[in-house]
C-alpha cells in the first residue's frame, strides 16, 4: 500500500479519482460516482459504528456496499450468495449483528437482534455529505466446504490487502473478471485488486459460462480468476475463445498439470498463474512457471514477507494476511501454531525440488490402513488426453474397509478424431493409474458420467465433505 | 453372460492388472490358494457390484462366507436371483 489510508474508499482514491467500473448483469456503476452517490438509499449514516450483515445475492450490490461500509461500520459480515437461509440467523447471532443489508425489496427481517434492514440498489442516490471514516471496520468472512453453520473469520482491510503489493493503476486498463463470489476470500482478493487497479466483472450466481464470458469480453476483460473446476467448465463450454485475457489465475483447489497445460493451449498469450490462499491463512504464494506445485525455495525463504513452513507434511503460513481468528463461539478452535503461523490443513510432499499438494487433511481415504489422497489420483486421471475432470472418492468395501473409485467426465475433443469406446477408455485409465500410482491407489471402478457437481464456491463437491 | 462367467472374467482381469498368477478356477479351488491378495478381492467385489448390482458381503442378510471359488459363485448367484 502506498500509504496507510484508513478506509477502502480512501485507499482506492489515494491516487486520484478512480477510473474503473463495476459491471453487474443488469447495471454498470462508475466507481467515481460513489464519491457523491450511495447504493444505500441515503441511509449509510444509520449504520455508523454498528455490526452489519451483508446478505445481498447480487455481487454488484455486494461490491457497492463493501465500498461504502468500510470505515463506517464497526463490523461487516460478508454472507455469500449460496449461504443456506437457515444459517443466516446463527451467523447474525454469532456476529452480534444489529443491521442487515439485503437486495432491494428483500427484507431479511425476523432475525433476532436485527433492528435495521436496508435494501442495496445499484441505482445510486445522492449521498449524505462527505464520506467520513470513523471506524477500523472488522471484515468477517465465512468458511466454506464444511457441513453445519460456517465459522466466522475475522479480518480487516490491512490483512485483506496484505498481498496487494502494488496498488497503482498502470498505463493499460485492467478489467478483472472472476467466477468467485466476491464475498468469499478468493473473490474478495480479486474485488480488492480490481477496485484499486481498474474494473471488475463478477459472475452472477448460476450464470452460464458462455453468458458470463460474453459479458466479460464486452467489458474489456484483461484478467480473470477461478478455481480449477471453474476452468474445466470453461474448457468444456466451447466458449473459452470468447475471451483473450492477459492473465489467468487459478486458486481454491489444487491446479494439476493437465488444467495448466490446457489453459496454456487455450490462452497462449496469457500468463497462467496459480495461487494458494485460504480464508484463515491469507495468500500464500502465486506461481507463474506453468508447472503444478511450487518451488521448494519458497519454504523457509529467509526474509520473505509471507513465511511458508512445512510441519510434518502440512503447509503453514505466517504473514500480515493471516486472519485475526474466529469470531464468537468458535474463537478457541482457530489453528494457530506456537510460532504464530496458521495451519492450512493442506498436505504437501517434496519431489525433486518442488512441493506438490497431496490433498486436504480431512479428505484422506483409508484403504486397508493405507492413506490415499483423492486429489493425487485425480491429477493422474486428469492428465489423460480424453479426460476433462474427475472425482475420486471412497466406496465401502467389505475387505479393505474402503476402496478408491472414480467418476470421470470426458472431453469433447481429444487426440484422435473419434473417441474410443467407454470400455477401452476406462481400461486405459486404469492402466495409466497403474503406471504411476501404488496398487491400492488405483481406482477399482471408473465410471464415465456426463457431469460432476461443482459448488457455488467453485469447488468440486466431494461426498461427505 | 452368466454370473459365473462374469465372476471368472473379473478374477482373470484383476489378476492381470495386479500381476498375479491365477490358479485354474475350479469349483473346489480354495480362495486362499487362488493367487490373489486382499486388495485384488476388494477390487473384484467392487467391480461385481458395478456389473451385477449386488454386494452380498455388505447386505443385511446373513451369509455363509465363501471358502472355495464355487462357494463364491453360488453366493453371488443367490443374491442375483
Amino acid at each position: 500500500m502506498p500509504s496507510k489510508p484508513r478506509s477502502l474508499w480512501e485507499s482506492i482514491t489515494a491516487a486520484g479519482t478512480p477510473a474503473g467500473r463495476l459491471h453487474g448483469a443488469g447495471a454498470t456503476v462508475n466507481l467515481a460516482d460513489l464519491a457523491r452517490g450511495s447504493s444505500l438509499g441515503g441511509r449509510l449514516e444509520e449504520l455508523r459504528g454498528r455490526s452489519v450483515l451483508l446478505a445481498v445475492k447480487d455481487p454488484l450490490r455486494a461490491a457497492l456496499a463493501m465500498l461504502e461500509l468500510d470505515g463506517v461500520v464497526s463490523r461487516m459480515v460478508l454472507c455469500p450468495a449460496d449461504l443456506p437461509s437457515e444459517h443466516l440467523a446463527p451467523v447474525a447471532r454469532n456476529a452480534a449483528a444489529d443491521a442487515c443489508l439485503g437486495d432491494a425489496g428483500d427484507t431479511s427481517g425476523g432475525l433476532d437482534g436485527v433492528r435495521t434492514s436496508i435494501g442495496v440498489e445499484p441505482q445510486l442516490r445522492a449521498a449524505q455529505g462527505q464520506r467520513v471514516c470513523s471506524h477500523a471496520t472488522e471484515w468477517v468472512l465465512l468458511t466454506s466446504g464444511t457441513t453445519g453453520v460456517p465459522k466466522l473469520v475475522r479480518h480487516d482491510l490491512a490483512t485483506l490487502t496484505d498481498a496487494l503489493t502494488d496498488t497503482r493503476p498502470g498505463p493499460e486498463p485492467v478489467v478483472w473478471g472472476t467466477f468467485y463470489d466476491v464475498r468469499r476470500y478468493g473473490g474478495l482478493q480479486i474485488f480488492l485488486r480490481a477496485v484499486h487497479l481498474g474494473s471488475l466483472v463478477p459472475a452472477q450466481p448460476g450464470e452460464p459460462v458462455p453468458a458470463f464470458l460474453a459479458r466479460a469480453r464486452a467489458a474489456g476483460l484483461t484478467h480473470i480468476s477461478g478455481t480449477p473446476s471453474h476452468w474445466r467448465k470453461v474448457l468444456m463450454s466451447g466458449a473459452a475463445a470468447t475471451i483473450t485475457p492477459r492473465y489467468v489465475r487459478l486458486s481454491g483447489e489444487i491446479a494439476d498439470q493437465a488444467v495448466l497445460d490446457a489453459l496454456h493451449a487455450a490462452y497462449p498469450q496469457a500468463i497462467i498463474a496459480h495461487a494458494f490462499a485460504s480464508t484463515e491463512a491469507g495468500v500464500g504464494f502465486e506461481v507463474r512457471d506453468g508447472l503444478a506445485g511450487f518451488p521448494a525455495s519458497l519454504i523457509d525463504a529467509p526474509g520473505a514477507r509471507v513465511r511458508l513452513t512445512v510441519t510434518g507434511d502440512t503447509l503453514r503460513i505466517r504473514s500480515g494476511g493471516n486472519a485475526h481468528g474466529y469470531l464468537g463461539e468458535d474463537a478457541s478452535s482457530f489453528q494457530l501454531g506456537s510460532d504464530g503461523a496458521v495451519d492450512t490443513g493442506d498436505r504437501v510432499e517434496e519431489r525433486a525440488g518442488r512441493y506438490y499438494f497431496l490433498g486436504r487433511q480431512g479428505g484422506v481415504i483409508n484403504v486397508g490402513g493405507l492413506k490415499v489422497y483423492p486429489e493425487e489420483i485425480e491429477a493422474v486421471i486428469n492428465s489423460h488426453p480424453w479426460v476433462c475432470m474427475s472425482l475420486v472418492h471412497a466406496r465401502h468395501n467389505p475387505i479393505t474397509g474402503a476402496i478408491v473409485v472414480a467418476e470421470v467426465v470426458l472431453a469433447d475433443e481429444g487426440p484422435d478424431a473419434e473417441r474410443p469406446a467407454s470400455e477401452a477408455l476406462t481400461r486405459d485409465l486404469i492402466h495409466s493409474c497403474r503406471q504411476s500410482l501404488a496398487a491400492y491407489k488405483v481406482p477399482a471402478s471408473i465410471r464415465i458420467v456426463p457431469r460432476l457437481e461443482v459448488s457455488a464456491s467453485g469447488k468440486l463437491v466431494r461426498p461427505g465433505a | 453372460m452368466s454370473i459365473k462367467n462374469t465372476i471368472t472374467t473379473q478374477f482373470e482381469q484383476v489378476a492381470v492388472e495386479q500381476e498375479r498368477t491365477l490358479a485354474v478356477l475350479t469349483d473346489d479351488l480354495k480362495l486362499i490358494d487362488c493367487g490373489l491378495d486382499s486388495l485384488s478381492f476388494a477390487i473384484i467385489v467392487t467391480r461385481l457390484e458395478d456389473a451385477l448390482g449386488v454386494d452380498p458381503f455388505s447386505s443385511d442378510r446373513a451369509i455363509d462366507f465363501p471358502v472355495t471359488f464355487g462357494d463364491f459363485v453360488r453366493l453371488y448367484e443367490g443374491f442375483a436371483k
